[in-house]
């Protein structure tokens, strides 16, 4: 499992909790949350709902300040730091929200240009703009609906403009909150594979929130591969494909009333005895 | 002792929070980027769009006035006077304070329950994420527009109040047009003028940084949007009496 290539790569870290807690008045959000995350790594976060997953992801950002503890993201304390000093830090990480926070006043070309548009640390000169905001709804596959509105569009499609601004201006870290929630299965399964396509077309590391067993499930046991063009179980192509595809390199994580509960493989979750990790693992897999 | 602090907690907590968004939002004046499309948009939005219900309310408010005070003065023989009243109670209060409940129940509202539903659509946490300060790109846009749109509007309906006044001194109390009219300009001072101005302005900040403090505040879904909608319609309105009363006794002491 230790290949040289993921040796080296795990030296560098792109976000790490130590000991991070936060409280909405009476409610508990955040219950000392330590854990570290290396580049090429997807964190799949398993979590039932008021768990405390968005909330994780958010202080992850900086969008909202933790009560105590230190957050580092790739590698810079950004507790303490202001407003105007994280929106570079930012400009290195996208995210997917949960309700999808696509700009409802703007089209969804203009809302897939706004990160290259309106970054700070990396100006995009203008006519590689339109480019790459093409390439990217090709990606999910909307690229006939540039000029629409977000509200014309159903909730898949919309979740697959979130993915496609995510990801638009290639972002070291991904971030995604609750991809599949309230999506039929089909598309929720043509969400996952579209997410594990660009984690392996670009070696991207991923953090994504759930509360579906399944999402983690396929992003640890299948690979996209860049010459088929095919999503394929993991262990047909070995870690070939890079650094990327290594299936230790999935980690999962249980979330329970703001604590991390459970850290491990998908190996080591399945064989967990706990009664409420087992929860989240379906007895027939 | 410990009751009563905890009762007091959220009131001056949540004062606070809205001078720390008053003064970001004022801050933002003097640093980029600007916003000029959203200054525009805004701008439509609040004066085009309250234009002509500002128009009717403030004529129908000059002819009521002028009806019932026509017959007050009559009693003391001074009906020709009325240009003179129609004119001062309009520039001085009912003028700014009408345009200003107006405007509180179009657009505090409907600020409000935008920027609302952006709050609860993650719409205000994407911008955060993508490097834009909402309220460089949201509140200072639609403060700026309020107040260059408010004290116009406010014009606007002293003008037709007074316009309004004269249809009845005119038509119904037969007053020669030259009398009302003269009265009327000649009632007004530099004061009058000044306080006519100056609280349409005031007002515009609190209706727009009311809005806009409830918008971003909301939580709890779409419930939660119609509930900051409400509660920055009345308690815009109730700033609007507050500081109307407040400036009335400074400038009426001034004179
Ligand atoms: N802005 C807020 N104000 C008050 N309480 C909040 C706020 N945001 C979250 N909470 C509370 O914090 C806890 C964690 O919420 P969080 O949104 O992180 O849960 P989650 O794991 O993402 O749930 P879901 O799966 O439903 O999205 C919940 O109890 C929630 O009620
Ligand atoms: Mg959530």
């Amino acid at each position: 499992m230790t290949s040289a290539a993921s040796n080296t790569a795990a030296t560098e870290s792109l976000l790490r909790f130590d000991t991070v807690s936060l409280n909405f008045d009476e409610t508990v959000a955040l219950d000392s949350v330590s854990f570290e995350m290396c580049a090429g790594e997807t964190r799949v976060v398993l979590g039932a709902a008021g768990s405390g997953k968005t909330t994780l992801l958010k202080i992850a950002i900086g969008l909202i300040r933790p009560d105590s503890g230190r957050v580092y993201l790739f590698d810079q304390e950004i507790t303490g730091l202001k407003e105007a000093q994280l929106f570079d830090i930012r400009s290195k990480v996208g995210v997917l929200f949960q309700e999808g926070g696509l700009f409802d006043s703007i089209t969804i070309a203009e809302n897939v240009a706004y990160p290259l548009l309106n970054s700070r640390t990396h100006a995009v000169p203008l006519d590689e703009v339109e480019p790459k905001v093409r390439e990217a709804l090709r990606f999910v596959e909307l690229e006939q609906t540039m000029e629409q509105f977000p509200a014309e569009l159903s909730g898949g499609m919309r979740r697959r403009v979130g993915i496609a601004r995510a990801v638009v201006s290639e972002p070291p870290l991904v971030l995604y909150d609750s991809p599949t929630a309230g999506l039929d299965p089909i598309t929720a399964t043509t969400i996952m594979a579209l997410i594990a396509k660009e984690r392996d077309s670009q070696d991207i590391a991923n953090l994504i929130v759930t509360q579906r067993y399944q999402d983690g499930q396929l992003m640890a046991n299948f690979r996209y591969n860049r010459t088929s063009g095919h999503l394929e179980p993991a262990s047909s192509n070995g870690g070939a494909a890079g650094h990327g595809s290594d299936p230790a390199r999935t980690v999962f994580m249980v979330m329970k009333e703001g604590r991390v509960v459970f850290e491990g493989t998908q190996h080591e979750l399945e064989a967990s005895q706990d009664a409420y990790i087992q929860k989240f693992v379906p007895k027939y897999s | 002792m410990e009751g009563l602090l905890d009762f007091l907690k959220p009131p001056v907590a949540g004062l606070q929070d809205f001078y720390i968004l008053s003064g970001r939002a004022l801050r933002n004046l003097f640093r980029g980027p600007h916003y000029a499309d959203d200054i525009f948009i805004q701008m439509d939005a609040i004066g085009v769009g309250s234009l002509w219900i500002v128009i009717l309310t403030g004529f129908f408010s000059g002819v009521v006035i002028t009806m019932q005070m026509s017959r007050a003065l009559a009693q003391y023989g001074a009906t020709g006077q009325v240009g003179q009243i129609v004119a001062i109670t309009l520039v001085r209060e009912l003028g700014p304070v009408l345009t200003a409940l107006l405007v509180a129940g179009r657009n505090a509202s409907g600020i409000a329950s935008e920027l609302g539903s952006m709050k609860v659509t993650e719409q205000i946490d994407a911008m955060r994420a993508l490097g834009t300060d909402p309220i460089q790109k949201l509140v200072t846009p639609r403060m700026i527009a309020t107040c260059v749109m408010l004290p116009l509007l406010t014009i606007v309906a002293d003008f037709v109040g007074l316009l309004g006044g004269y249809v009845i001194a005119y038509f119904s109390i037969g007053l020669p047009s030259s009398q009302y009219w003269t009265n009327a300009y000649q009632a007004l001072q530099y004061n009058d003028i000044v306080q006519g101005l100056l609280k349409p302005f005031v007002f515009a900040f609190i209706i727009s940084l009311v809005g806009c403090f409830y918008g971003l505040r909301t939580s709890g879904g779409t419930q939660g949007v119609g509930l900051a909608t409400t509660k920055a319609v009345v308690v815009s309105s109730i700033w609007v009496f507050v500081v109307t009363s407040m400036l009335t006794r400074i400038f009426v002491n001034l004179n």
